[in-house]
């Protein structure tokens, strides 16, 4: 049923339908949203979970790590400080093969704080084995958390999952949302059936420590886990277009970029901006396309090359910095395509918050016609 | 009695000879029984029980980092109790993951009030590392971090009051005990999981290789500990304490003189103003617990 809804309400709701038994979670702006409407939920009994309100985001993580381990189905949020402070958890859940769901709410990193988006927390843990989806819109941030438990709970996967939007672009925004009913989510999202757990009927350890004989080996099942995650996140996109008709089967979208001579990448919320952009350009005679990276980690290389192997030039909009080298999706990017002529230029752009418009999208496809780029888009140098 | 200890937590870790924490997972599990889940910290015990792929535990048991086992143990609670099961869950962690680094985490885990143990194996320093002193350890002890030196006589503060400190947070059962006390062990354990809420227990383990001691002589010293008044063995209950081990209190020196950590008090020359420091924090512990037995006197 189409309602609109604030974002974080929306993915609240969806988190409700998927059945979660235990929540820890600490507030942190623009996280709180979620939070306080599944503590609501709680409250009011349509919720039946334990929701625990922990000292911080090391032990909300730490208490799902517990919870998940002791064969329940959990759920967290955070976003930047918070996502930071979750740092060791973070590696270790992964390590540990929990397939725990968590809304990363996109946030820019201190110093100097800020409380407005970019996409650097969520990036800062891109190597820590969990699966990183990325919504354009309410839409998309609501139904890619049924699908996230789908891949992540799957026995041949085990690996935990961010489900990240922008913050309060759009976690604090009223869009129009399809929520799918609790019968269907059920349909869809069976209860969870863990692996292993802890059971005194079946002890077993979990969390050894790992000589130089095993640890290379641990690591190699963990990637391969995360590759083979490609081809689940594809069915489970596929049995969700077939129950609910919206697609999200591919790990990118693409969008007139068919015959385009510059491709725009990007991820996230700026996608909505920058399809508009096209249109425009579109209707002035300027062929320009957008390749929307859905699934970050992992990185779908292969579709990202077939993409964009036409074009003339790339232009990626990165709301993020790997300082010292350039945005982290450019790099992915480059990566894709390297041995091809195609060129790749790189845009730090909208960090803490900085609104980005049509104008700005004009502007960053006419830099790269000219060939100019790997800057950062949109300096005020008076400031410097 | 190793029969029966040997059953839950399996003789064949690799522990140090004469290692007290070893004897401490012992005598939990014995006390515990099967129908316990075990969250332990990165450190000792960690190491020596569960190198992949062997374990030493026979029950079901978790580490996931060095501060974080009582928040792991609040997530474990809450699932049990989400899920309808009765498992007991124990939180162990060396002084270090106690004391220290998982201060944040145990204070959360006992202010929320899960239902679960919480048992710290105090060696009174970081063992796993290579001895580094911790807010555990006790004043005057050489560790590598606070080595005794030409204008250093060893640590040089006091040991933390951990146990008041999670009483103040409405734990309704804290105790104190010692190795060296086998029976007491397994009776305290046995009343924290019968006490609902979060309890703590704080075990003092005797550990040759950082102490500086024979293998043989870990009971001995442990006895010593509280004979001398440096270590008391108590349980309170609702933050009143209940119930103290007396003793015919002995010099401090006896414990001291067991130990290398404490050797630069006698050598190369004696030095009786430390040792009479020494002397009266068991002073102050005898005073403030009640630990003296009055001889009677003809």
């Amino acid at each position: 049923m189409m309602e609109i809804m604030e974002g974080s309400h929306a993915v609240a709701e969806a988190v409700k339908q998927c059945r979660p038994e235990v929540i820890a979670a600490y507030p942190i702006t623009p996280q709180t949203h979620i939070v306080e409407a599944l503590a609501d939920m709680v409250a009011d009994c349509s919720l039946d979970c334990e929701y625990i309100t922990v000292e911080s985001e090391f032990s909300a993580l730490s208490a799902c790590l517990g919870a998940s381990a002791a064969g329940s189905r959990v759920y967290s949020a955070t976003t930047s400080q918070g996502l930071a402070l979750m740092f060791e958890v973070c590696y270790n859940v992964a390590g540990m093969r929990l397939p725990i769901v968590m809304s990363i709410v996109n946030r820019s990193l201190g110093a100097p704080l800020s409380i407005w988006n970019d996409q650097q927390d969520s990036i800062s843990l891109r190597d820590s084995g969990w699966l990183q989806y990325y919504a354009e819109d309410n839409q998309e941030a609501t139904d890619l958390h049924y699908i996230a438990y789908k891949v992540a709970e799957d026995h041949n996967i085990l690996l935990p999952a961010f489900v990240c939007f922008d913050g309060f672009i759009l976690s604090h925004t009223y869009e129009p949302v399809d929520m799918i009913t609790q019968e269907q989510a059920d349909r869809y999202l069976p209860a969870f059936k863990p692996y292993q757990k802890l059971d005194c009927r079946d002890p077993i350890s979990f969390g050894m420590y790992a000589t130089p004989d095993y640890y290379l080996e641990f690591r190699y099942e963990i990637d391969q886990a995360m590759k083979r995650s490609a081809a689940v996140f594809e069915k489970a996109g596929k049995e969700f277009f077939e129950m609910f008709g919206r697609d999200y089967r591919s790990p990118v979208e693409e969008y007139r970029l068919d015959d385009a001579d510059t491709a725009i990448v990007a991820m996230g919320s700026i996608c909505g901006t920058v399809k508009d952009a096209i249109d425009e350009m579109r209707d002035a005679g300027k062929k320009v396309g957008l390749l929307k990276i859905r699934t970050f980690r992992p990185f779908p290389s292969a579709e990202v090359k077939s993409a964009l192997s036409g074009v003339s030039r790339v232009a990626v909009l990165d709301k993020n910095i790997s300082l010292g080298a350039k945005g982290a999706v450019a790099l992915e990017i480059k990566d894709a395509l390297y041995g091809s002529q195609v060129p790749v230029l790189d845009y730090i752009i909208a960090l803490g918050g900085r609104d980005v418009r049509r104008k700005d999208i004009r502007e960053v496809v006419s830099n790269a016609e000219a060939g100019i780029g790997d800057l950062f888009y949109g300096l005020r140098t008076e400031v410097l | 009695m190793a029969g029966q200890t040997c059953d839950l937590f399996d003789c064949g870790h690799r522990a140090c000879g004469g290692c007290g924490a070893a004897l401490v997972s012992r005598l939990i599990l014995d006390a515990a029984g099967e129908d316990t889940i075990v969250v332990s910290s990165t450190g000792c015990m960690e190491v020596f029980s569960t190198p992949y792929p062997e374990t030493a535990w026979k029950v079901p048991w978790i580490h996931s980092l060095f501060e974080n086992n009582s928040a792991v143990a609040s997530g474990i609670v809450a699932a049990l109790k989400k899920q309808g099961r009765k498992e007991k869950v124990i939180a162990i962690g060396g002084d270090g993951a106690t004391f220290d680094i998982g201060m944040i985490c145990i204070s959360g885990a006992f202010e929320r009030g899960h239902d679960f143990t919480y048992i710290c194996y105090d060696n009174e320093a970081y063992m796993n590392t290579g001895i580094q002193r911790s807010g555990a350890t006790p004043y005057d002890a050489s560790t590598t971090t606070s080595p005794a030196g030409k204008c250093a006589t060893g640590n040089p503060l006091p040991k933390k009051d951990m146990p008041k400190i999670l009483a103040a947070h409405g734990a309704p059962y804290v105790a104190t005990a010692t190795i060296a006390y086998p029976a007491d062990i397994r009776k305290k354990v046995k009343k924290a999981l019968d006490t609902p809420g979060p309890c703590y227990i704080q075990i003092h383990a005797p550990c040759c290789t950082g102490w500086g001691f024979e293998a043989e002589k870990t009971m001995e010293i442990g006895k010593l500990a509280v004979e001398t008044g440096l270590w008391v063995n108590y349980e309170m209950e609702q933050g009143e304490v209940t119930k103290v081990k007396k003793v015919v209190r002995k010099p401090v020196e006896e414990y001291l003189k067991t130990q290398k950590r404490f050797r630069h008090l006698f050598r190369p020359v004696r030095n009786d103003t430390e040792i009479a420091k020494i002397q009266a924090i068991a002073d102050r512990n005898a005073e403030k617990y009640g630990i003296d037995i009055k001889l009677k006197k003809d």
